[in-house]
């Protein structure tokens, strides 16, 4: 749990410097691998795993703390942002989680801490977490996949949904 | 809270499910995609074996992956009246866009018209007619009946200038070859019809008659020259917002050097480096910042102009390359004209005749009369001298070794729509003829356009030169009968208040009449309807895929069916030709635009036969068409150039790739294409000699433009924005869109918004002489005081309302150079109190 988003904005630029396609997830996050069980007869929606991706012990202020979700192969990251923001949870209202895999064609994002964004290497699309993930610009279709969270009294932080499709899987847990 | 699809899985395509080529149906780029169908009782697997990518779904795609779609990419539609799921996604096999879907074409498939997924449910099924006091639905035969008799009847008493025509001339969405020879045949075949105008602007023009008067043809390169320029010129356009695949496909990869080894491979006796890029605009794009991004800092030249000075620029630029001797002595001694022509009297003020505003000459008079020092030219415009001769030293200065720099040029609406379109447009021209930037690899001087291309029409010579101002004639009170083809004037015209009040006006005296008479009898409904018309009255025919907003006026609407929807022909900016395939119904009773127009053509024959008239009624034969090629052959085949060598069957076998016209012949089942126009030196004049224009600056050229300039505190620049197609006609119905933009946004300076004591989302009134209109503040730390930028054609503030009436001498619009006040109105509303208001510009820290 400790490792930290630097690695994916370090992917990111290395990304953007060679400007070729790269795997969007696998081993970029490793730190969660919740167990899931498959529905046996399809359902409308997917069920969703309640996983737990950290304590909010962990978290500071602007700092992406790196989870994995709703599988190990689905990078993401918490945030805390200090102000009570659409879909966050906790005491504050301001713990949120994102996908961190650009909706548009998989590229890494990064974060910038500078104006509370995440940022695409792949064609510049941008996702504001203060606003429910909304794309403040870009060529991605769908706003940033936002997951459902949980805090419990321990202070847990569990995700248990995600909003959107997530890019590179046609459902969202596999 | 930002709008989410709430959609965590999807249907998989199967293995054989059918699969259609398709070109995007939005912009000019023409991106290459296939529509996926197969029937709503049936799906794919995750097993490699079950799914048409032969891949095993069950694990997490990497990035660029052709395996997955997004939900805006899928519906249920019908086929052959069957509903099928649908996937609508980018083809990476394409050359044009290598499988990249923009925000617009990649919700192609979430656009479709729906009835299992309710969506497009705005979408016209039916001939509409006026009748007890609404819009009611009605058959074909009776909807085209009313049409041709009150048009037949307007026609007979006022001549065919009676008839005011509105029609699109693009391609894509529902243009095309097919459709813009339906109803040239109708107008300017079968009829003469003088009183037209296209669907963007007042008149029957071209937007760029100076290069075609220069005889250089506006789309003369192909994409790839993108990736081959030592130094690209953007020139009145925002490429990642308004070309984006364009860009990003083939522009970024030479500011990001990674096209070196294609240069290098092309042409190998040169040196070859990454692009840099001059940016003219008065405005920080976020293509500029992406340009930034990509080449350095060093390699973008942003040259942020006053706004309407880029005539004094070019001019500046062409002189100083002159002056340098950075010409191409060989190809302005093969190419051009070597005799100069004399100099209009009134020169430059006003050219020979409004029809001909230039002055058309050889090299020599051209340096001579667009001759402008740096300083001066820096003081119009506001630039610095020394970044002016940067701009001139990056596109004209020899390579080492003295080779020969290749630059290309790309223009759009910030000239197109701007200051004194024709000599503007002629002095940039200039500055490709002197460097000898035109049919060779790496250059081109072209128009990077803004929707599809499909035209075919019989000649409009008719119409002449200016052409008719339709729309100040239609509020002078002309005109019996207008036929409108997906034209909305109430969100895409200059004046448009103006227009709108009194279009309303002359439309509700024919609906009052109406209003008075038992729709059944149909000789009583004819006569009040010509009453009205006699009494200024205005008869609106609206064909369209929608109810637009200038429909509201109308007393017929007509349905149309869409790109894919309908097999249809169209081009993109390189002048590749695709054939999207019919995967889809249309909506209904919707037909091809093509099939309406033979449809009313026939009509009119039949009921000027009954009119005793058979003269003229013989004059509408020839539109026996069954179906869409039927028109393609009789269009297209016969009349474009190259057309004998282009079938169905032919451009179904050629995918998305296509050609690029015009075709030469048909080689192995293929079509034999042009890669780029005037490779051998040959030009488009009578002579095969291109012109040079004498284009002296002239100052705010259009009438009201300096009064507007000088009353009103703010510039209000306008142009599209990344997310909405066009004027927002599918757009306004997607949740996704109107998510984000409920209003059109204003861009601001922040010291401006502080003392009209303004906050982010503010709705403000935008305010002028010409008219008022509303957005939404969009704080923008990079706009620059005094200056705003405006969506535009927006639904719910349209920009066009404060566009005075002025144009130039040929009637085009001048939209750009629009100055008002501003005042609040009210607080954000709260649909845009969730909206974020961060800057666009993607950053890496
Ligand atoms: S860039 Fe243009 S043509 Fe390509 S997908 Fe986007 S809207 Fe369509
Ligand atoms: S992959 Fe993120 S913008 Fe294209």
């Amino acid at each position: 749990m400790s490792k930290k988003c630097e690695k994916l904005v370090d992917i990111g630029r290395r990304q953007f410097l060679r400007g070729t396609g790269i795997v969007a997830a696998g081993g970029i996050a490793t730190t969660i691998a919740p167990a899931q069980s498959k529905a046996a007869t399809p359902l409308a929606r997917v069920n969703y795993p309640s996983s737990k991706l950290g304590n909010i012990k962990d978290l500071k202020a602007d700092a992406p703390f790196d989870v994995a979700y709703p599988d190990a192969d689905a990078p993401g990251v918490l945030l805390k942002l200090g102000k009570k923001v659409p879909g966050g949870a906790g005491p504050d209202g301001d713990v949120v989680g994102f996908s961190t895999i650009c909706p548009h064609k998989g590229f890494p994002l990064s974060y910038s801490a500078a104006d509370r964004s995440f940022n695409c290497p792949g064609h510049y699309s941008r996702f504001d977490p203060e606003a429910g993930g909304q794309q403040i610009w870009g060529q991605a279709t769908q706003n940033l996949p936002q997951y459902a969270l949980r805090i419990d009294d321990k202070g847990d932080i569990y995700a248990e949904g995600v909003d959107e499709l997530l890019y590179g899987r046609l459902s969202n847990v596999l | 809270m930002a709008y989410k699809r709430q959609i965590d899985r999807l249907p998989i395509i199967p293995a054989d499910a059918k699969k259609h080529n398709v070109t995007c149906h939005y912009c000019i780029v023409g991106c290459g995609y296939h529509a996926y169908t197969w029937p709503a009782n049936k799906q794919g697997g995750t097993d490699a074996a079950a799914n048409v990518f032969g891949v095993d779904l069950s694990k997490q795609q990497e990035a660029e992956t052709v395996a997955w779609y997004a939900p805006s990419m899928y519906n249920i539609v019908k086929q052959n009246g069957q509903d099928v799921h649908i996937v609508i996604k980018p083809d990476r096999e394409c050359e044009v866009n290598s499988g990249l879907g923009s925000v617009r074409g990649a919700r192609m498939g979430e656009s479709r018209f729906s009835t299992a997924r309710s969506t497009q449910q705005q979408r016209l099924t039916d001939p509409m007619v006026w009748r007890y006091g609404q819009m009611q639905p009605t058959s074909w035969d009776d909807a085209l009946d009313l049409v041709a008799r009150v048009t037949a009847a307007v026609v007979k008493e006022q001549g065919e200038d009676g008839l005011f025509v509105s029609m699109f001339d693009h391609g894509g969405s529902a243009g095309g070859y097919e459709n813009t020879w339906g109803t040239g045949k109708l107008y300017f075949g079968a009829m003469k019809i003088k009183n037209v105008r296209i669907h963007n602007r007042p008149a029957y023009n071209s937007e760029v008659h100076a290069t075609r008067d220069m005889g250089v043809g506006e789309l003369n390169n192909c994409y790839e020259d993108a990736e081959l320029a030592d130094t690209i010129v953007a020139v009145g356009t925002n490429p990642l917002e308004t070309q984006t695949n364009y860009f990003l496909n083939h522009w970024i990869p030479n500011l990001r050097g990674t096209s070196v080894d294609k240069k290098k491979a092309q042409l190998p006796d040169e040196p070859h480096a990454a692009a840099r890029i001059i940016i003219i605009d008065p405005r920080r794009t976020v293509t500029v910042n992406a340009a930034e991004m990509e080449a350095g800092k060093d390699n973008v030249l942003h040259l942020a102009l006053n706004s309407g000075t880029d005539l004094a620029l070019f001019n500046a630029i062409f002189t100083h390359i002159v002056e340098q001797g950075w010409t191409d002595k060989d190809f302005i001694q093969a190419s051009t004209i070597a005799t100069g022509t004399k100099r209009p009297d009134l020169y430059p003020a006003r050219g020979e005749a409004d029809g001909k505003p230039g002055h058309l000459t050889n090299f020599d008079g051209a340096v001579e009369g667009c001759k402008i020092s740096l300083e001066e030219a820096a003081k119009i415009t506001g630039l610095k001298a020394e970044d002016i001769a940067k701009a001139a030293e990056w596109i004209a200065k020899p390579k080492d070794g003295g080779k020969r720099r290749r630059t290309m040029i790309g223009y759009e609406k910030g000239l197109i729509w701007g200051n004194d379109n024709y000599r503007t447009n002629g002095a940039l021209v200039n500055i490709a003829l002197a460097t000898g930037n035109i049919g060779r690899p790496g250059g081109g001087v072209v128009r990077l356009g803004g929707h599809q291309e499909g035209y075919v029409r019989p000649s409009d010579a008719h119409v002449g030169r200016p052409a008719a101002y339709v729309d100040k004639l239609l509020i002078e009170g002309k005109g019996g009968v207008h036929h409108v083809w997906a034209c909305d004037h109430y969100k895409t015209t200059l004046n448009a208040l103006e227009f709108k009040r009194n279009y309303k006006h002359r439309t509700d005296i024919v609906k009052d009449a109406m209003n008075g008479v038992p729709y059944g009898d149909r000789d009583g409904m004819v006569k009040a309807i010509l009453g009205a018309i006699k009494a200024g009255g205005l008869f609106s025919v609206d064909v369209d895929i929608i109810p637009s907003q200038i429909g509201q006026a109308s007393h017929v609407w007509l349905p149309a069916a869409e790109s894919g929807e309908m097999n249809l022909t169209s081009m993109n900016g390189e002048r590749r030709m695709r054939l999207t395939e019919r995967y889809m119904d249309p909506p209904g009773n919707a037909k091809p635009d093509c099939l309406i127009a033979a449809g009313l053509a026939q009509h009119m024959e039949r009921v000027l036969r009954e009119m005793g008239d058979a003269k003229y009624a013989d004059q509408f034969k020839g539109f026996d068409w069954q179906t869409e090629e039927d028109a393609f052959k009789d269009g297209y085949q016969k009349h474009a150039g190259g057309g004998e060598f282009v079938t169905y069957e032919t451009l179904r076998a050629m995918g998305t790739n296509g050609f690029q016209e015009p075709a030469t012949a048909v080689k192995d089942g293929k079509i034999v294409g042009t890669k780029r126009l005037y490779t051998d030196g040959v030009f488009s004049g009578e002579d095969g000699k291109a012109r040079f224009m004498d284009a002296p600056w002239r100052g705010l050229q259009a009438p009201g433009k300096e009064e507007q300039k000088a009353k009103h505190a703010f510039l209000i620049n306008n142009g599209r924005t990344n997310l909405v197609w066009q004027n927002a006609f599918l757009d306004q119905d997607s949740d996704f869109v109107m998510d984000r933009w409920p209003y059109p946004f204003i861009e601001m300076n922040l010291d401006d918004m502080a003392s009209l004591k303004l906050k982010a989302g503010d709705l403000v009134e935008v305010f002028n002489d010409a008219g008022s209109t509303q957005a939404m503040v969009y704080p923008t730390p990079t706009a620059r005081k005094g200056e705003t930028f405006m969506l535009f054609a927006f639904p719910t503030g349209v920009q066009g309302n404060v566009i005075n009436a002025g144009v130039n001498e040929l009637v085009i619009p001048n939209y750009k150079q629009t100055w008002a006040d501003i005042r609040k109105i009210a607080d954000a509303p709260e649909v845009t109190r969730s909206l974020t208001f961060k800057s666009p510009e993607y950053r890496t820290s």
